[in-house]
């Protein structure tokens, strides 16, 4: 059994509404110093598969569904 | 052809709750709308269940939620649809056949690369993404339109060019993009294509931010058609404005609240069409 992480996170410059709320709310709780708050999506893909076959099917899996190529962009990690 | 014979695919999935609406908005107008889930389309059902999309004349894609909304809003029944609805979808746009799809609709018809659909019919991948808001949240509104189209949309023909509408609009992810290195281009295509339908405004009729426009979407923009006019998307909800009283003033601006409220037109568009053809 392979163990997949799909990262999927927004292109540079691409405005992250729930990265900036989270940023916000974290300095009203009175933490100090935060310079930026990025959000991402980390799907865990557990496949029967090799690792090669494996990191394959989990990109072609970001084409078809997990990310929008316009303002998001995917890695794969085969742990 | 006559308006009863119209025959319209209100296409729902697991989540979505608008069909109710918009089954009702084209039988208000005599049309003959059917719920149908995509199940039924694609053969997972029993056979007397089993409907065909090419029987059809109108495709009708519903708000609210679709498979939780979980990856993106609107993925995952486009993923869905796309592998195995493509070519039936490919044929029902090619035939210049009418598309609509309100707020989660729209999402779900910008994930399937039917919009923008700026080279043709369908798009490989997704030429534009409807993100989160500006504001993260959930915005609820009434909103304010300006018809932006030339004529192209099939959706907006009774509509003049200019006029403003109040369709209210519900949803989180509603901002419009593009690419960031081709959003200039793109837009400019847009506008060249005359595929932009609706932008959001002020009461004035000024491109205006937020609260105006809910979303933060590029250019202000609220709905917008393919290259064709056939295929439509928009954000605000057209069938929940079928008569005067939806609209939250209709009782301090006297008219007859059973009068034609702002989303009629867009409906009365499209079924007037498909009557005068045959």
């Amino acid at each position: 059994m392979v163990v997949a992480e799909i990262r999927i996170e927004l292109k540079p410059g691409v405005a992250d509404p729930e990265g900036q709320n989270t940023k916000k709310a974290l300095e009203l709780l009175g933490f100090e110093g935060i310079a930026n708050v990025r959000s991402i999506k980390l799907f865990v893909v557990e496949l029967d598969a090799s690792p090669a076959e494996a990191k394959k099917a989990c990109e072609e899996m970001c084409r078809k569904l997990l990310a929008n190529p316009v303002i998001q962009k995917f890695s794969v990690q085969i742990k | 052809m006559k308006s009863e014979d119209i025959k319209v695919c209100v296409l729902r999935i697991e989540g979505t709750n608008c069909e109710e609406e918009m089954f009702q908005a084209f039988r208000q107008l005599g049309a003959s709308p059917e719920k149908v889930h995509l199940k039924q389309l694609i053969g997972k059902c029993s056979v007397d269940m089993r409907r065909n999309l090419p029987d059809y004349d109108v495709l009708a894609l519903p708000g609210g939620f679709s498979a939780g909304d979980y990856v993106r809003a609107g993925a995952i029944f486009a993923a869905r649809m796309k592998s195995s609805l493509s070519k039936e979808l490919k044929a029902f746009v090619s035939k210049e056949k009418p598309v609509i799809g309100v707020c989660n609709g729209f999402q779900i018809l910008v994930e399937l690369g039917l919009l923008p659909a700026m080279d043709g019919i369908m798009s490989d991948h997704p030429q534009a993404a409807l993100y989160t808001n500006s504001s993260a949240r959930f915005e609820c509104t009434p909103t304010l339109l300006k018809h932006e189209n030339k004529g192209k949309c099939i959706f907006t023909n009774g509509m003049a060019k200019g006029k403003i509408v109040m369709f209210p609009c519900a949803h989180a992810e509603g901002k419009l993009m593009f690419e960031k290195s081709k959003e200039k281009k793109m837009l400019d295509k847009m506008e060249e294509n005359d595929q932009i339908v609706f932008r959001y405004v002020d009461p004035e009729g000024n491109y205006a931010g937020y609260p105006w426009c809910p979303n933060g979407s590029l250019s202000n923009i609220a709905g917008i058609c393919n290259p064709a006019g056939n295929v439509m998307g928009m954000m605000p909800h057209p069938e929940r404005v079928m008569y005067r009283y939806g609209h939250p003033d209709f009782t301090r601006t006297g008219e007859n609240p059973n009068s034609a409220g702002d989303g009629r037109a867009i409906f009365e568009s499209v079924v007037d069409r498909l009557v005068r053809k045959a």
